[in-house]
């Protein structure tokens, strides 16, 4: 992160209120304060968060007394900018143009993410700093090579980087650190009632923008959230993890990856998210 | 926290380790089935693997998951059947997390060895008992050799296709032994094994009686992650921060991370390359301030006065009788010429005319190698030595480079994180080649 702060001109770091970016913040703090930070938060909002994140997200920028930055996909559609083949249709991909939209509005030159390389076998093969082109896209064929803690942030006039300092860390790592550091976290993270529908192996939450369909039996279960992306794609799983220290001997005990349990968008294909990161995704 | 939380993962450590071979060795099967034996595998990777197997699979009989697919993720690696870059794994046994680095061997072999293994604590080489050694078994260990990674494990793998037989083991041995003797490693241990069988991996399995050696799991158990080495404290200055501190506040704070050694506050230190002496103010961190930081620890410290210090100078120990940045003893060198073994990375080769940019700890400045002393033959560890010599992708070369501004440094051998430096191509802006310092030039 100082890496950055010292070699970009103009760094964001994207928080979203989910575990991996509530992570990133208390780094943040740890490699700067006292100072303000370098940057500015910036937050991709589809329109489809849960709210519980939202307030949590607002309460823990006023905390820092940080400036937040939301690019807003309801904006994009509204612009044109996004057009949805059907109004229901999930927000999750078409993120991509909002977030470069607003990387071109305020020329960010980088991005601090907190994706893992655990998540997902694309994200596996990615850089800890992941040069992207004018176009947003990230050419896995032609990374630069990374050697020690020696990195390029040399760029071309509207290209920028993304950057992942928690790469190498676990999903159980990142609860750990929570753990251990105290973290507030939002609320859905713990375990709690909550409408739902089984559809296949998944848990789907009744929410307005994921209504039941014909014939779906609503029911309540005990369930947390393991990540919390945009409603229309993100399930909860059962759980009685109501404590943090609770989560983490789940964690340890889970049989199932992070996103094969919670996320449609990647069981549509095996590759989905190496399509996605190609168009600019996160 | 509870007891139960802590002792999950916080009282054992992680060994990085990288492996290579080319795709033939069987190196994707070797990940795949250790991830899968140690449990490292869950439940819906499986389902997909299983698959994956179906649909791209080349299993032999008996064998339902074609465990090379695991690691082979992305599209253009299933459609070709080769794996493009370096794809990072992560496992944890009872005594320990791994981080694992898997550098495909095929093109760009020595780019990809470099950016897995350049932080490793152990390789793993792979030979195949059908083959015998090739040239990718010595570049792979004379890379490894550059690098002073400490600890190398010698897989011979597919010992099912030789009838497990112990004298083939032994021969294998017996002509990789002498070759890596000459690299210098903290350790070197050979290990038989048969990846698509687990045999050797986690499980001894029943076929090798013979070798009273331990398990490839057993091994990266329970070697050692980190070397108990006194180094002297290196600070190279990352970032001035904006804050000030001191009673006054009229002192700066600097931040970096410690490079070696170990720092207390009061302590004399001098910044190079200007010379300028201080004593520690303070050592601040987030949690407060410490009064002694330690090496790989990333703070900011605060000089009792105010002098010159800015992103790319390097905080030292004034040199107790030394005769101040000459030698490689306690204090490092202060120069704008050097001699390095350079990795080349990229597909345009080096060109003496051009002048690069040289990344070295926090410090950027242009640079030009100004010639070519031998490239390596990373076969036989000669050194070649040409009249013209053309050094491109994969060439390993000794070179005098020249900098506009000085850079503090030191030997690669004592100390990595200050002896070495990356180039930069300043029209593509590729990183093009790494370096290790060998030492100034005289």
């Amino acid at each position: 992160m100082r890496e950055v702060a010292a070699e970009c001109a103009n760094p964001a770091l994207l928080f979203s209120g989910g575990k991996d970016s509530i992570v990133m913040l208390r780094l943040a703090e740890k490699a700067f304060r006292p100072d303000p930070f370098p940057f500015p938060l910036l937050h991709i909002d589809t329109g489809h968060n849960f709210p519980e994140v939202m307030t949590f997200r607002d309460r823990r920028v006023d905390e820092l007394g940080e400036r937040l930055i939301v690019g807003s996909m309801e904006e994009s559609i509204r612009r044109g900018r996004v057009v949805l083949a059907e109004p229901g249709e999930s927000r999750n991909a078409h993120q991509s143009i909002t977030l470069l939209d607003t990387i071109a509005e305020h020329k960010f030159d980088a991005l601090f993410g907190g994706a893992r390389r655990d998540e997902e076998k694309s994200r596996a093969k990615e850089r800890i700093f992941s040069h992207r082109d004018a176009w947003g896209q990230w050419d896995p064929k032609n990374q630069r090579p990374e050697c020690w803690s020696l990195f390029n942030t040399r760029l071309k006039p509207n290209e920028h980087l993304r950057v992942f300092p928690i790469s190498n860390w676990t999903e159980l790592d990142v609860w750990q650190y929570i753990a251990r550091e105290q973290l507030e976290v939002p609320t859905i993270y713990l375990a709690h009632e909550r409408e739902v529908v089984e559809r296949g192996k998944l848990l789907m939450p009744v929410t307005a923008v994921t209504p039941p369909r014909e014939g779906e039996r609503v029911v309540r279960r005990r369930v947390r959230f393991r990540t919390v992306g945009d409603m229309t794609c993100t399930c909860p799983v059962a759980s009685n993890a109501a404590t943090l220290d609770e989560v983490v001997l789940e964690t340890a005990a889970v049989r199932v990856t992070e996103r094969g349990a919670t996320r449609l968008d990647d069981q549509t294909a095996e590759a989905s998210m190496e399509l996605r990161k190609k168009e600019g995704y996160f | 926290m509870s007891a139960e939380v802590t002792s999950l993962t916080t009282s054992i450590d992680t060994l990085r380790f990288s492996t290579a071979g080319s795709v033939d060795d069987g190196k994707s099967t070797l990940i795949g089935r250790l991830l899968f034996d140690a449990q490292g595998i869950l439940e819906d990777q499986l389902a997909i693997l299983k698959g994956a197997t179906i649909k791209h699979g080349h299993v032999d009989a008996g064998e339902p998951i074609d465990f090379s697919l695991l690691t082979d993720g992305l599209i253009a690696e299933r459609e070709q059947g080769i794996t493009i870059d370096v794809a990072y794994r992560y496992f944890t046994s009872a005594k320990r997390r791994f981080i694992i680095a898997d550098t495909p061997g095929h093109e760009q072999y020595t780019r990809n060895m470099v950016t897995g293994a350049s932080t490793a604590h152990l390789t793993i080489i792979l030979v195949d008992a059908t083959r015998g050694l090739t040239m990718q078994s010595r570049r792979h260990a004379a890379i490894a050799g550059l690098l002073k990674i400490p600890h190398v494990v010698v897989a011979i793998n597919k010992m099912d296709l030789v009838g497990y037989a112990e004298d083939t083991f032994v021969r294998l041995r017996g002509e990789f032994a002498p070759f890596l003797a000459q690299l210098a490693f903290v350790e070197v241990t050979f290990i038989p094994v048969s990846a698509l069988k687990g045999e050797m991996l986690a499980n001894r399995g029943t076929s090798m009686a013979w070798f009273k050696g331990q398990t490839l799991l057993e091994t990266l158990e329970t070697t050692q992650a980190h070397q108990a080495v006194e180094q002297p404290f290196r600070f190279a200055v990352q970032r001035v921060a904006r804050s000030k501190f001191g009673e006054k506040s009229d002192l700066r704070g600097y931040q970096g991370r410690l490079d070696g050694g170990a720092l207390a506050v009061g302590e004399d230190v001098v910044v190079l390359p200007s010379m300028a002496q201080a004593k520690i103010h303070s050592i601040q961190t987030y949690a407060g301030p410490i009064t002694r930081a330690n090496a790989g620890e990333a703070v900011t410290i605060v000089l009792d006065r105010q002098i010159d210090v800015s992103r790319g100078d390097m905080l030292v120990k004034p040199s107790v009788g030394g005769h101040g940045g000459v030698g490689l003893g306690t204090a490092p060198v202060v120069a704008d010429r050097f001699v390095a073994d350079l990795c080349w990375l990229d597909t345009t080769p080096l060109d003496l005319n051009r002048r690069y940019w040289i990344k070295h700890t926090t410090r950027s400045t242009r640079a030009v190698v100004e010639s070519i002393a031998y490239r390596l033959n990373v076969e036989t560890l000669d050194k070649t030595v040409e009249t013209l010599p053309k050094i491109q992708a994969n060439d390993i070369a000794r070179v005098t480079v020249v900098c506009q501004r000085p850079l503090v440094f030191d030997a690669y051998a004592d100390n990595r994180a200050t002896g070495c430096f990356i180039l930069i191509d300043d029209t593509t802006n590729r990183t093009v080649a790494a370096g290790m310092i060998h030492g100034a030039n005289k």
